[in-house]
């Protein structure tokens, strides 16, 4: 019974959906599982992967991000342009983190002391940083970077994972332990719930949203640099885009738009299902518009799917 | 004080907008010779048309506690297609072109309202996937052909320059007149009709709005079928101002009209708002794009980075100026109950 509870939920539909999706894949492609190809197909898109990590936090916490993939491409612009201004690769590496870190506090100024809308005011860093890196690097491709600094992003450093990878393992076990088992994980959920209950009830709203766009800006900064070492060269239009991809792989996952509600582990499943996804269409040929037409059908049937269970047992209910 | 009295709070925030536009205008002119021109008019004129259509539609679905992401997509497929159907049938009538424009945006716009509506999916999440699938659908439907201008019928391409009237070199162009048209027209719709009112019921508080026995789910399926109607009809401006359409088309515009909706002062979580506010928030931020292109110590790749602070300072000043006249208006509404229930 417990079994079959567990397969109903969310996460159990979304294994479901994952396991069909293997397994045509395989079928299709003996490619597929090869341990060369998993790698590959994680790291082709691990920066988007990283960030959706920190996207859950925010979600959940029932507040948005929309301007990640702007700070991406200003970090890794900024990166690009420190160090064709002559600034030491270590040092340039800190300051960018730093740039992250300054503009998801500047976003955490405005929604927490403003009281600004979260999707407004990242809507309007998203054209801010997205500015600020044209800025920088304006129409030109950078290319500058030492040869240990490309090698970290493109080869493989422990076994047969590239560094970014192993990024974020990491994170993904920092991301499950304090979500699940700190006190601050359980903040960010009540807050999701009800911000104004969490506030009576003596939790510092304010300074966990702060912490929580501020880790922002620093991860997605650190998925700039990723990029870029992956990349080789920084360009002012990187990563444009990227923040709906980041956004569907948080909401398949089963994150509620409102808050309050999702799991790493779901977020997890559903970052497997649209790499699976895409890797198994590049396999059959299938072009990558197809493919996003694909991922979007992706998530609202996925939307629609709880819908349709409470509909049926509705029915049921009224039947009996 | 008592002329302020009498004005309510959206009508406060689109006087706020008129005066930030002023300034604007009269900061560039200090800053820029020979600014305030007939040119600057025509410029910003024309793509504000546009971009006021788009940002109208926004508004009918932000009124109503959703979003629509899926209109920039939108805008580009109903260029595109009703493009590339003129461009095969040059005899076709202007106004059948632009009914097929609105029919094709409206039928998507419907879908959207459907899902939202009566598949109870949260806005973000249908638009999010929709906003992939009809750009899916333009890129599958055009195979990788562009729509040319030279392959246009002459009175669509005419169009942008078409005057109604001119005084000396200062244009009000047929577009501008269709986008005032519709700003009359919507405001009226809002304002004055029951269909209006209820949009502001059901994003002021949908609970309340389906006891009191509205067909809410009706309801928003209209505002999303208008949202998509009013975004074909931007895709038609759009091929009728620019002429060669490629799958790009419109990429962008969807965040573009929440900002300038955000910026008019429609709230973000519904209930309250103006098709006027709207209007003008697209018209502040056009006039910030262009005077900012022109303004000559910054370079054009600074236009976005400021703009992006400029939308956040407009907005922070909004809430500030709005809080604080609120708490007065409710201050001087409490004063007034107690007089009255003395005797």
């Amino acid at each position: 019974m417990n079994v079959w509870k567990h397969l109903r939920s969310w996460e159990g539909f979304l294994g479901l959906v994952l396991l069909l999706t293997i397994a045509i894949n395989a079928f299709n492609s003996d490619a597929f599982l090869s341990i060369d190809n998993q790698i590959n197909l994680f790291s082709l898109s691990i920066e988007k992967v990283i960030i959706a990590l920190i996207m859950a936090f925010i979600i959940i916490n029932a507040e948005i991000d929309l301007s990640v993939a702007s700070m991406m491409g200003l970090s890794a612009c900024a990166l690009g342009w420190l160090v064709d201004s002559g600034v030491g690769m270590p040092m340039a590496l800190a300051l960018c983190l730093i740039i992250g870190m300054a503009g998801g506090l500047f976003n955490g100024f405005w929604i927490t002391f403003m009281k600004l809308p979260s999707l407004v005011v990242t809507l309007a860093m998203l054209i801010g940083f997205r500015g600020l890196a044209r800025v920088l690097v304006e129409d030109r491709s950078i290319r500058v970077f030492p040869k240990w600094f490309e090698d970290l992003g493109q080869h493989p450093i422990l076994g047969p994972f590239p560094l970014a990878v192993l990024i974020f393992f990491l994170l993904l076990l920092v991301a499950v332990g304090v979500l699940r088992f700190t006190g601050f994980g359980r903040y960010v959920y009540v807050i999701g719930i009800n911000q104004d209950m969490a506030r009576y009830s003596g939790i510092h709203v304010t300074r966990v949203k702060l912490i929580l766009f501020t880790a922002s800006g620093i991860i997605s900064a650190l998925a700039g640099i990723l990029f870029a070492a992956r990349l080789g060269s920084v360009r002012g239009d990187m990563g444009l885009g990227f923040e709906l991809d980041i956004i569907t792989m948080v909401l398949l996952g089963g994150v509620s738009i409102f808050g309050g509600s999702g799991s790493i582990f779901g977020v997890i499943l559903s970052i497997l299902i649209v790499l699976y996804l895409r890797n198994g269409m590049s396999l059959s040929n299938i072009t990558g518009h197809l493919q996003t037409g694909v991922i979007g059908m992706l998530l609202i049937f996925s939307a629609m799917v709880p819908n349709l269970k409470s509909y049926w047992e509705s029915l049921q209910a009224r039947s009996s | 004080m008592n002329a302020l009295q009498g004005l309510r709070p959206e009508k406060l925030r689109e006087l706020v907008l008129l005066l930030l536009i002023v300034a604007v205008l009269v900061f560039f002119s200090s800053m820029i010779e020979n600014y305030l021109n007939a040119r600057l008019f025509n410029r910003v004129s024309a793509s504000v048309a546009l971009m006021a259509v788009l940002a109208i539609g926004q508004t009918m679905v932000v009124l109503t506690r959703n979003i629509d992401l899926s209109v920039g997509s939108i805008v580009g497929f109903t260029a595109y297609f009703v493009g590339q159907q003129l461009s095969q049938n040059n005899e076709m009538h202007p106004v059948l072109a632009i009914v097929m424009a609105v029919g094709v945006g409206a039928l998507m716009g419907g879908i959207n309202g459907v899902l939202v509506a009566y598949c109870r999916i949260p806005s973000i999440i249908v638009t999010l996937g929709t906003m992939a699938l009809y750009r899916t659908l333009l890129v599958e439907y055009s195979d990788a052909q562009t729509v040319l201008t030279v392959n246009l019928p002459r009175w669509l391409l005419n169009l942008p320059s078409l005057n109604v009237f001119s005084i000396d070199r200062l244009h009000l162009r047929v577009m501008v007149l269709g986008m005032i048209a519709v700003v009359v027209l919507f405001q009226i719709l809002l304002r004055y009709t029951s269909f209006g009112r209820k949009l502001y019921a059901i994003g002021s508080n949908p609970e309340a709005a389906r006891m009191a026995g509205f067909a809410n789910q009706r309801i928003v399926l209209s505002a999303f079928l208008l949202c998509g109607a009013l975004a074909g009809l931007t895709g038609f401006m759009f091929l009728a101002r620019f002429g060669n359409i490629t799958v790009v088309a419109g990429i962008g515009f969807e965040l573009k009209s929440v900002a300038a909706v955000v910026v008019g002062g429609v709230n973000i979580f519904g209930g309250s708002g103006s098709v006027v506010g709207a209007f003008l928030g697209a018209a502040l931020i056009d006039l910030l794009e262009n005077s900012l292109i022109r303004w000559l110590q910054i370079s054009e790749f600074w236009r976005d980075a400021l703009l992006g602070l400029l939308i956040l300072t407009s907005v922070a000043t909004d809430s500030v100026i709005m809080k604080r006249f609120q708490g007065y208006w409710a201050r001087k509404q409490a004063q007034a109950v107690p007089e009255t229930q003395e005797r």
